[in-house]
């Protein structure tokens, strides 16, 4: 079992996202220090890939905007390297499949364990198709996240009882960003899969802003914020860390209310 | 794991959650259907009496003598309702989506004739229809826009990323993870999550049941060659499908090349690509090191695609089919030889294959017969032509 079950320890987790390299590395990692400084329970690095057909707008601006500075698979396993000199708090990559397969998935997941990497969270590997890389993360003891969303139905019970780590729950239809209204399906979701497993529940998409993440926080184990933080990286650039970590500590207060 | 919808390696369901009990249920649907009297009588009588099938299987004789080898058949895609062989697999899956209870369609298309072929049927069976274009493509093809909002469809110019087909495929299939209830996604090519390369094959599949029925009346044999253009390759696997078991028919592919396979400017995915996971399917892809799917080129926006659909993968795998690559001057050279030769203006996509075949035929003995299958007609691509050749025409 991966270091992930620390995010739940201690009461509800706040997850926050950024991908890797927007607008640079150095951002990032300043990003991701302040990120757990101010209470981030674990943190999803993003590795940026060319066509991210589960993102909406904002998260694909991050992704071209990473690109077009260069990042590369190897050069974020550097970043993560550095980032582990100091920060001890679980950490996933968030990523498509043609990144961690074009790579190798033997070489991309044993470097994972290597640079201290405990989880993967791939939106276009559904439970059908996870063979595809759970002997490697099983081999190397790094959790693949399993996806449920407001469509799964009778797929839930199936994929929370094989799931890893933590599962992610989908608040509601379509791709990522902001929204104001979730899948009002979600308390009943998880506690489908709660009748399943005992693994935590996090929900993601479209959280914004405290209030909707206490609520979600309320009705699962965690909250996971994506979007409104590469807005403020995309507003604030180089300045964007400090802003991020006090955005970070009013999510996390509001969580820890939930 | 041998999981479900492989050719090979190839295929898979490489898809979000979200979309995963819409894949099932539509093959669910789809199995029972496909077996079903009722349905295929009404999608025979949709194909004769509306989409103006069985095509002609044509004996080119003026380009045969020009040539001076191998007898040159056509298959005449192009005198399909809607100027293709889009319409084929269209109204399959709209007949489908309509059993299924969808009253909505989405699609992605390149050129534009996969669009105006689902905004045809949406019109005719009465259902909404909204199309995924790049915006670079709504500029190459403003006259096939200008026919889908004619039928009624709403065409959503697609601006991210290189602004082509794989942006508007990309497009599509996040507005399908946001409406899958009522909506079908209509998907343009043999390719993304199973069941679609299944489904759209069966469909386009009567392409090569036609060319065996027609070729065996008018020559008595089967051809020694079948070719057609590939993209996503769906008019291809059509034109393959029932030849696949016959071992003596040669079976080739023509890619675009773009400006040459040395180049970066090209969309030859089996001579440039190597194995990727990307739009639901495990497949050959033009990328980079790192796995970032690389910004193809070709003259042609229907062929102008970095992946190619699994089945053809597994063919190339196994030996099946070849597949060779084709210039953009090869292409538009093949578009006028074929206006001027035969007085047939082949789609530019086709004319890929046109100019292979003149590659061939003269290497062949006269007793030797190659069918090509003019996937689509050439009207949409006059203008685009005339400024590949330094004329300002406005459509």
């Amino acid at each position: 079992m991966s270091n992930i079950k620390n995010a739940f320890a201690s009461g509800k987790a706040f997850i926050p996202f950024i991908t890797c390299g927007d607008p640079d590395l150095d951002t990032t990692y300043e990003a991701v220090l302040k990120m757990a400084e101010n209470g981030a329970d674990l943190i999803e690095l993003g590795i940026p890939f060319s066509d991210p057909t589960a993102e909406g707008p904002v998260i694909q601006g991050a992704n071209i905007r990473a690109l077009a500075g260069g990042v590369t698979t190897d050069k974020v396993f550097d970043l993560v390297r550095k980032i582990r000199k100091t920060v001890t708090i679980p950490l996933v990559f968030m990523t498509y499949a043609n990144v961690v397969f074009s790579y190798g998935a033997d070489r991309f997941i044993s470097t994972c364990k290597e640079i201290g990497i405990d989880g993967l969270i791939i939106p276009d590997i559904p439970y059908e198709e996870k063979e595809e890389f759970t002997p490697y993360c099983e081999k190397y003891d790094v959790d693949l996240v399993s996806m449920i969303a407001p469509t799964s139905e009778d797929r839930i019970a199936m994929i929370a009882k094989e799931a890893k780590g933590f599962i992610y729950l989908v608040s509601s239809m379509g791709v990522t960003g902001m929204r104001t209204s979730f899948s009002d399906e979600l308390g009943h979701i998880v506690e489908k899969i709660k009748e399943a497993t005992d693994v935590p529940v996090a929900i993601g998409f479209g959280i914004s802003g405290p209030e909707q993440a206490k609520n979600m926080a309320k009705i699962a184990d965690g909250a996971i914020v994506g979007s409104a933080i590469i807005k403020i990286l995309a507003e604030y650039g180089k300045e964007a860390p400090d802003k991020i970590g006090e955005f970070v500590k009013s999510m996390k207060n509001a969580v820890r209310e939930a | 794991m041998e999981t479900e919808g492989r050719f090979g390696i190839h295929g898979g369901q490489y898809i979000p959650e979200t979309l995963m009990n819409a894949v099932n249920e539509l093959t669910a649907a789809y199995e029972h259907y496909k077996n079903d009297p009722e349905f295929n009588r009404e999608l025979q009588e949709l194909f004769n009496e509306y989409a103006n099938r069985p095509s002609r299987l044509y004996y080119a004789k003026k380009m045969t003598e020009d040539l001076g080898g191998a007898k040159i058949y056509l298959k005449r895609e192009d005198l399909n309702h809607t100027g293709a062989h889009k319409i084929n697999n269209v109204l399959g899956q709209a007949l489908l989506a309509k059993k299924m209870g969808k009253t909505r369609l989405i699609a992605e298309t390149g050129a534009g004739q996969h669009g105006v072929a689902t905004a045809t049927a949406a019109a005719l069976m009465g259902m909404e229809c909204v199309v995924f274009m790049g915006e670079e493509d709504t500029k190459r093809q403003a006259l096939n826009v200008y026919r889908m909002r004619l039928l009624g469809a709403e065409v959503i110019p697609v601006k991210t990323g290189t602004a082509t087909l794989k942006d508007a495929v990309s497009e599509a299939m996040r507005e399908w993870t946001n409406r899958v209830s009522d909506t079908h996604y209509c998907l343009g090519s043999v390719m993304g999550p199973h069941p679609f390369p299944t489904i759209v094959r069966d469909f386009q599949a009567v392409i090569s049941k036609e060319i065996k029925e027609q070729i065996l009346e008018k020559e008595g044999r089967l051809p020694d060659v079948v070719m057609a253009c590939v993209g996503g390759g769906s008019n291809a696997i059509g034109t393959f499908y029932h030849f696949i078991e016959d071992k003596d028919v040669q079976l080739i592919g023509c890619e675009a090349a773009g400006r040459g396979i040395d180049t970066f400017e090209t969309a030859a995915t089996v001579n440039t690509g190597r194995v990727g996971i990307f739009h639901g399917m495990k497949s050959y892809f033009c990328q980079d090191e790192y796995g970032q799917i690389a910004p193809v080129y070709s003259i042609s926006a229907g062929l102008d695609y970095p992946g190619v659909g699994p089945e053809h993968a597994y063919l190339y795998d196994i030996g099946r089919a070849s597949y060779v690559p084709v210039t953009d001057d090869e292409a538009v050279n093949a578009f006028e030889y074929l206006s001027k030769t035969e007085g047939i203006i082949p789609a530019i996509e086709s004319s890929h294959a046109v100019a292979h075949a003149i590659k061939i035929a003269p290497t062949m003995d006269k007793d030797k017969i190659i069918v090509i299958t003019v996937s689509g007609r050439g009207d949409k691509d006059c203008a685009a032509i005339a400024r590949y050749r330094g004329e300002d025409i406005h459509e």
